[in-house]
């Protein structure tokens, strides 16, 4: 299990440090310094082997957090921890960073100390911690017996992520169905990979202890149902503005601890009893029908050895009465430009020096138009034999649909011991498209 | 006393201002120590708190605040819940230095663990686990032991991880204590969380004892396991799948549902869940039945999952692909329609960038060829230097393991040489080499674009190659006395292996070219001998110089023999280790490919976990809890009696076949045997048989993981040969060969795949010739380097066979030579009873590594030349055989006729004794007497015009009738 949990600054020097095992004495923290904070290499691997010790690391901003074992430990396990480690801070005093660190090292080693017993993970759901963890001192003192008892039976118990007895005077639900749609394509305009990572973020303001059903076009669930009427057929032409699509393939998906997993299995229900506040409930993967919001079509002429010439034209391919927002497509330019002439139809163009790139952002653009760029490049001639590496042109934007189909069929809450329905809860579900990694290679 | 790290963090003074925590770092101040004693003792208890809080930001930038240990202790007796975990922050740092003041703080403890608040009841357990001072942990075990049994699960969660640690500190005090009992009791607790830490705990302490049987995994204990699993938090769940991992089903149908209780945790958030649940599920799947359907869906259910870890974060992405890496290699059919997602991102770490080149050769094959070769001609004009070496080479590794593929590769490479990056041509040039060995005589005409590059190699690697290349296609390279003169020119400042291909494409161009390079291969040969230091190199300079003066024909079969393919399998994992690191899937074991022994000291670790064997296959003999249980249901008595004991046995006309012999020898005893033990140890893993990690038996002692581990070493020591054993060998062979015996001996079969023994193959056959019984092998080298040193050793096995002699290879076997070898053997080896009873279980070991194979040999080759028994005594001990042990079995198509086949059987020893014919039905009465001294009875009934035969079989030892039956198959049908 877990040996020690280093915190450092960018210089190497330790914020925190909590040894839990014997086995890992204090040169480890000056081990990890030397090898991998002060490397001259970049890192090569997250996990570090150093006289049989290992070390793995993950870094938030310039803040390097570092597990350290001497046993054969789950690596996953260690990494999740270190994520959920990096949740927790976040969730109690903000951006992980030095001075935060600094001004909350006693909190930081309560949590520790709460979280992480001998090298093994504890509970560490943020609801329940901040029962009885806080900011201004530990609560403790004050607390009845009764007070005390529930906050151990939630830490321990089944549904560790939920207090009991929440009230709310309207009960309230928010959904955002936030998707990444991701893109490789070739230059001839051929996906090479295409995928969408979405996630389903869900904001509870629930009495009680609520019983959830979630409910989505998901293509199995839809088939099942289906059977008795043939409803399947229509809409699935539709691909603009992905709005008709009846049912969506969804490649595998993965849930919020609150979600009872075997009832998915067996049943592909959805079923839990949410947190309290935000949290994400799903997410999914899918790579088939997927809407690819733009597509980049890329021209790059060399002209001679010191000129280049690019044009771009990007075309939106959903509804027209969708708007698509904070687009921005990045073109790379060859480390040696001397200097770039754009035109461009709509939104700016700069070409950026320090980020090697041409950069033009549209603010908004609605589907099924087209916009265009060119520029010609003024190249420094060089010796070097290497070749410019071409790196792939990439974008950003962001459009108020689900690029996978996704669409929410229903949220019931159920709470038999309150007095309120399915009906009084106010639901609200937003969809948003986002780019991932939407590249094209030129 | 003001020290370094402080100073550091003086720029941080500013944040004092804001009366925040950070202004702990930055007191620098001359004397603090002796401020800081004076806070600690003051009355006010905020500046009490302030001083502790100061104390620990200098402990934690390692700074020694040892000596303020009684002032500390002081304010431990405090209301203050954050004072009083500060002040345990500390105590957990410095008690082991303080020793005797630590004692100090008992008192607080055991007050504190009667507190009403469970908080602090658990605060008080976890702190006083973690000080680790020995006289602490005395008074440590009476609250200890409430808290465990203590009302509230947040106090018994902690205190299970606490009997952890104390055991760490101490564990003749947990054992003592009985602890390890009530952590035992804790498994069937109605609270998950504790469920969970008791698995936690109960795992690490079984790890570093072996032999205890612990975590006693029983279908109920799993039963509890896996409905704890489905309450649990996500680091529970991991727990307890870790654990699963470690049991063994009895059969493929409580594999089948656990396996279905496992795979909804594939859906599972947290990673770390997800590939634990993977863990088991290929572990338990190799218990299935490949053509049952749940197989099918299973196999089906794995892929998305993975795919899914590609989406985490890198450093996740990373332990998953190396995770995968294993995968693909155990069973490829999951994800071989994956290849898409292992596409190298512009942005992705480097480090997950060559783990993903890597699956992505490995998942290489015709259908997807194109697509893969595309990426791959990208990423090689990437930055990365090592990321673009890696994707040339995995061209060139394309190019060997598609064969159809490997025209386009090389047109690939070829454009990659045109770009001219120095990096890239050379690693182009290293690849085609390998080519050219896997496909010779095909790609030549690329030769004139490779000659072009030779200016800019400037790594050893490279020129080697090119060397190769010139030397073996000398005689299609005009100039290539010249190109390998300007190689000449700096010999001496080139690298060795460059040296050595220099001399060895020279002497090749000679051969081939004799009249214009007499000069150079002159040259060569003196610069390699007399004006070289290296003695590899001038070794190969004098046998080339000595071949080359004596007889050049002899030369040019040797140095112009035809050479051996490469495969592609040269970058897979060792099956064995592979099997080894799928049971480590999810750990760093599975990261860094090796196994845990390797990076992990003391006894944790050193054992080597492996798969169950595949359905149906009874092999777990070895495993004690197997046997208990099996030993109720179906009690055959389940040991061959030894030689002394049938005698005896035999005289007692002892009537009852269930005493016969000892009991069954316990499953360790054997292991002290000498030099078997070693043997021992691999050999399980080779039946496949998972030992109870936990139970205490072969595979899993550290001795013996640790002969194992050395087993190539500790080898040559009990294979030492008596002294006879080379003229026993040659008076065995003369035997063999002069007097043909009727024995029948089966056909060659192939033993130990060359795919297996990294290019050994070993096919084989038994026989007994003059009453000696010989293994006959061929043994045939298709790998690539010349093998020597071969030994031979057998397990344990039901008839006590073992090699009378040592293996007789005295040449060493070269590349594609075979060699055929018999090897006398004896029955006076260990016994110990297989499943099958016939079944044999060898360890071969070579220069290269040690083999284990198993292969049955026919029974019939132990039937001793005095089989025949008196026909007075046939009968009475046919009569005395109880009928429970008579066997009956058909022999379908034979043709033969009573007597040609009594004919046929006496040749392997079967004896007729009487022939009775009644109704036109020939009887036969048959006896045969086994080496260890086990008489079968038989009765042959032939009827004239039925092919098919029936035969009964009588013994005392009722198990070896089916072997006994498949020798009179096998005797009469050939």
């Amino acid at each position: 299990m877990i040996g020690g949990l280093f915190i450092y600054n960018h210089k190497g020097e330790v914020l925190i440090s909590r040894v839990y095992r014997d086995d890992i004495g204090r040169n480890a923290v000056d081990a990890f310094r030397v090898n991998v904070i002060h490397a001259r290499q970049q890192v090569r691997s997250p996990v570090t082997n150093i006289a049989r010790t290992s070390f793995f690391h993950v870094k938030r901003s310039n803040i390097w957090l570092a597990a350290v074992t001497k046993q054969n430990v789950n690596a996953a396990m260690v990494f999740e921890f270190l994520y959920k480690m990096c949740d927790v801070m976040t969730a109690y005093f903000g951006k992980i960073s030095e001075e935060n660190i600094k001004n909350n090292f006693v909190l930081i080693y309560e949590l520790l100390d709460e979280i992480l017993d001998f090298g093994y993970p504890q509970n560490s759901e943020t609801g329940a911690l901040k029962t009885f963890i806080t900011q201004q001192g530990i609560k403790g003192q004050l607390q009845t017996k009764e007070e005390q008892s529930q906050i151990t039976s939630q830490v321990t118990g089944q549904i560790g992520w939920r207090r009991e007895g929440i009230k709310y005077r309207r009960n309230e639900l928010f959904l955002d169905v936030l998707e990444s749609v991701n893109l490789l394509m070739s230059p001839q305009g051929q996906v090479l990979s295409a995928h969408v990572s979405g996630r389903v973020v869900m904001k509870s303001y629930l009495s009680g202890m609520p019983e959830c059903k979630f409910g989505m076009n998901d293509k199995i669930v839809i088939d099942k149902q289906g059977k008795g009427g043939a409803t399947d057929d229509a809409g699935k032409s539709d691909l603009g503005g992905g709005s008709g699509k009846q049912s969506i393939a969804i490649d595998d998906c993965t849930f919020h601890q609150c979600v009872r997993l075997s009832k998915f299995d067996s049943e592909r229900s959805i079923s839990f009893i949410p947190p309290d506040g935000e949290y994400e409930l799903m997410r999914y993967r899918t790579t088939k029908d997927i809407i690819l919001p733009f597509r980049v079509i890329p021209l790059v002429r060399e002209v001679g050895r010191t000129k280049l010439e690019v044009k771009v034209v990007i075309k939106s391919n959903f509804k027209p009465s969708l708007l698509a927002q904070k687009i921005e497509v990045r073109i790379p330019t060859p480390l040696n430009t001397s200097g770039v002439q754009v035109i461009c139809m709509k939104g700016k163009a700069k070409y950026k020096a320090s980020e090697n790139a041409i950069v033009w952002k549209i603010k908004r653009m609605a589907g099924m138009k087209e916009s265009q760029i060119s520029a010609e490049i003024e190249l420094l001639p060089t010796n070097d034999k290497k070749k410019w590496a071409r790196p792939p042109i990439s974008m950003n934007f962001e459009v108020p649909f689900a690029p996978s189909g996704l669409k929410v069929r229903y949220l019931k809450v159920f709470e038999s011991k309150l007095n309120y329905s399915d009906h009084d809860v106010i639901k609200w579900v937003r969809y948003i498209g986002r780019s991932g990694i939407y590249e094209t290679r030129c | 006393m003001i020290s370094g790290p402080f100073c550091v963090l003086q720029e941080n003074r500013q944040f004092g201002s804001k009366m925040t925590d950070s202004k702990y770092f930055t007191t620098t101040k001359k004397g603090e120590i002796f401020e800081l004693k004076a806070e600690l003792n003051s009355d006010k208890k905020e500046k009490k708190k302030e001083a502790v809080k100061k104390v620990i930001a200098s402990m934690t930038v390692g700074k020694d605040v040892s000596a303020l240990f009684p002032d500390v202790v002081n304010c431990m007796q405090t209301d203050n819940l954050e004072l009083k975990k500060l002040v345990y922050l500390y105590l957990m740092n410095y008690a082991k230095s303080q020793p005797d003041m630590a004692i100090m703080a008992v008192n607080t403890f055991v007050k504190d663990c009667e507190d009403p608040n469970p908080l602090i009841r658990a605060l008080a357990v976890r702190t006083m686990g973690c000080i680790r001072v020995d006289k602490i942990t005395e008074y440590l075990c009476e609250p200890l032991r409430k808290c465990l049994k203590d009302e509230d699960p947040y106090v018994r969660k902690t205190a299970a991880v606490c009997v952890a640690k104390l055991h760490d500190i101490n564990a003749q005090l947990v054992e003592d204590q009985g602890f390890l009992d009530t952590l035992k009791d804790l498994i069937s607790d109605s609270n998950p969380m504790v469920v969970a830490n008791a698995v936690a705990a109960l795992s690490e302490i079984a790890e570093s004892h072996p032999n205890s049987n612990l975590l006693d995994l029983n279908p109920q204990t799993i039963n509890k396991l896996l409905t704890a699993l489905n309450e649990c938090t996500e680091w529970g769940q991991i727990f307890i799948l870790d654990c699963l991992a470690n049991y063994t089903p009895r059969d493929d149908r409580e594999s089948q549902s656990i396996c279905e209780r496992v795979t909804p945790r594939l859906s599972h958030a947290n990673s770390a869940v997800v590939l634990s649940a993977v863990k088991v599920l290929m572990k338990f799947m190799e218990m299935l039945p490949k053509d049952l359907d749940y197989y099918g869906t299973l196999l089906k259910k794995l892929a998305p999952p993975l795919v899914t870890l590609l989406s985490a974060e890198p450093e996740l992405q990373y332990v998953a692909l190396r995770n995968i890496n294993l995968i693909v290699q155990r069973r490829p059919e999951i994800m071989k329609h994956e290849m898409k997602v292992f596409f190298v991102k512009y942005n992705d770490p480097i480090y997950v960038k060559l783990e993903k080149l890597d699956i992505m050769i490995r998942l290489a094959s015709q259908a997807n060829i194109a697509q893969v070769l595309a990426e791959l001609k990208e990423y090689a004009t990437e930055v990365d230097v090592d990321f673009v070496r890696k994707a040339v080479r995995a061209i060139g590794r394309c190019a060997i393991k598609v064969e159809q593929s490997a025209e386009r590769c090389v047109s690939t490479l070829l454009d990659l040489i045109q770009t001219k990056v120095n990096y890239v041509v050379q690693e182009a040039i290293v690849v085609i080499k390998d080519i050219f060995r896997k496909y010779p005589n095909k790609y030549e005409s690329v030769i004139a674009t490779l000659c072009e590059n030779l200016d800019s190699l400037d790594e050893p690697e490279a020129r080697a190659a090119m060397i190769w290349i010139v030397g073996e296609y000398a005689e299609r390279i005009d100039n290539a006395d010249e190109l390998l003169e300007s190689f000449l020119e700096g010999f001496h400042d080139e690298s060795t292996q460059v040296q050595l291909q220099l001399l060895t494409a020279i002497v090749k161009l000679f051969l081939k070219k004799p009249t214009e390079t007499q000069e150079l291969v002159q040259q060569v040969l003196s610069l390699a001998t007399q004006d070289s230091d290296n003695p590899d190199l001038r070794d190969r300079g004098y046998i080339y110089w000595r071949l080359l003066s004596t007889d050049p024909v002899a030369a040019k079969e040797v140095v112009l023999a035809e050479k051996p393919l490469i495969s592609e399998e040269t970058d897979l994992i060792e099956p064995t280790l592979l099997e080894e690191l799928i049971c480590h899937i999810g750990t760093l074991a599975s990261v860094y490919h090796k196994p845990p022994s390797a990076f992990v000291e003391g006894s944790r670790g050193v054992q080597h976990k492996r798969l169950p064997g595949s359905a149906g296959s009874g092999e777990s003999v070895d495993s004690p809890e197997t046997t208990s249980t099996a030993g109720v249901s179906d009690a055959p008595p389940a040991v061959i009696p030894s030689q002394g004991d049938l005698l005896g046995d035999l005289l007692n006309l002892d009537l009852t076949p269930t005493t016969a012999g000892p009991p069954p020898p316990a499953p360790s005893s054997g292991m002290q045997l000498g030099g078997m033990d070693l043997l021992g140890g691999g050999l399980d893993s080779l039946m496949g048989d998972e030992s109870e990690p936990l139970g205490g038996d072969l595979g899993g002692t550290p001795a013996i993981g640790a002969g194992f581990g050395a087993a190539p070493a500790a080898l040559p020591a009990s294979f030492s040969a008596p002294v006879s054993g080379g003229l026993d060998d040659l008076f065995d062979l003369g035997g063999g060969v002069g007097m043909p015996m009727g024995a029948y001996s089966p056909p060659k079969s192939v033993w130990l795949p060359a795919m297996k023994a990294k290019g050994l193959e070993i096919s084989g056959t038994f026989a007994r010739r003059a009453g000696v019984i010989q293994m006959e092998m061929t043994l045939t080298n298709k790998a690539m380097s010349v093998m020597t040193d071969f030994a031979i050793q057998f397990n344990r096995n039901s008839f006590g066979l073992s090699p009378a002699g040592p293996l007789q290879v005295l040449t060493p076997l070269s590349p594609n030579q075979s060699i055929e070898v018999a090897l006398p053997l004896n029955t006076s080896g260990p016994v110990m009873k297989m499943d099958p009873l016939n079944n044999l279980q060898v360890a071969v070991k070579n220069n290269i590594d040690v083999f284990y194979f198993s292969c049955q040999y026919p029974i019939s080759m132990l039937f001793v030349e005095d089989g025949k028994m008196e026909r007075q005594i046939f009968l009475a001990t046919w009569k005395d055989i109880p009928n429970d042990n008579e066997s009956q079995f058909q022999i379908k198509d034979c043709h033969l006729s009573s007597d040609a086949a009594s004919n046929k059987l006496q040749g392997s020893n079967i004896f007729t004794i009487a022939k009775r014919t009644v109704d036109g039905q020939d009887m036969l009465y048959q006896s045969m007497k086994l080496t260890n001294g086990i008489w079968v009875l038989a009765e042959l009934r032939i009827q004239a015009g039925n092919p098919n035969y029936t035969i009964s079989l009588k013994c005392r030892a009722a198990e070896v009738s089916q072997c006994v039956f498949q020798s009179y198959e096998a005797v009469l049908k050939n």
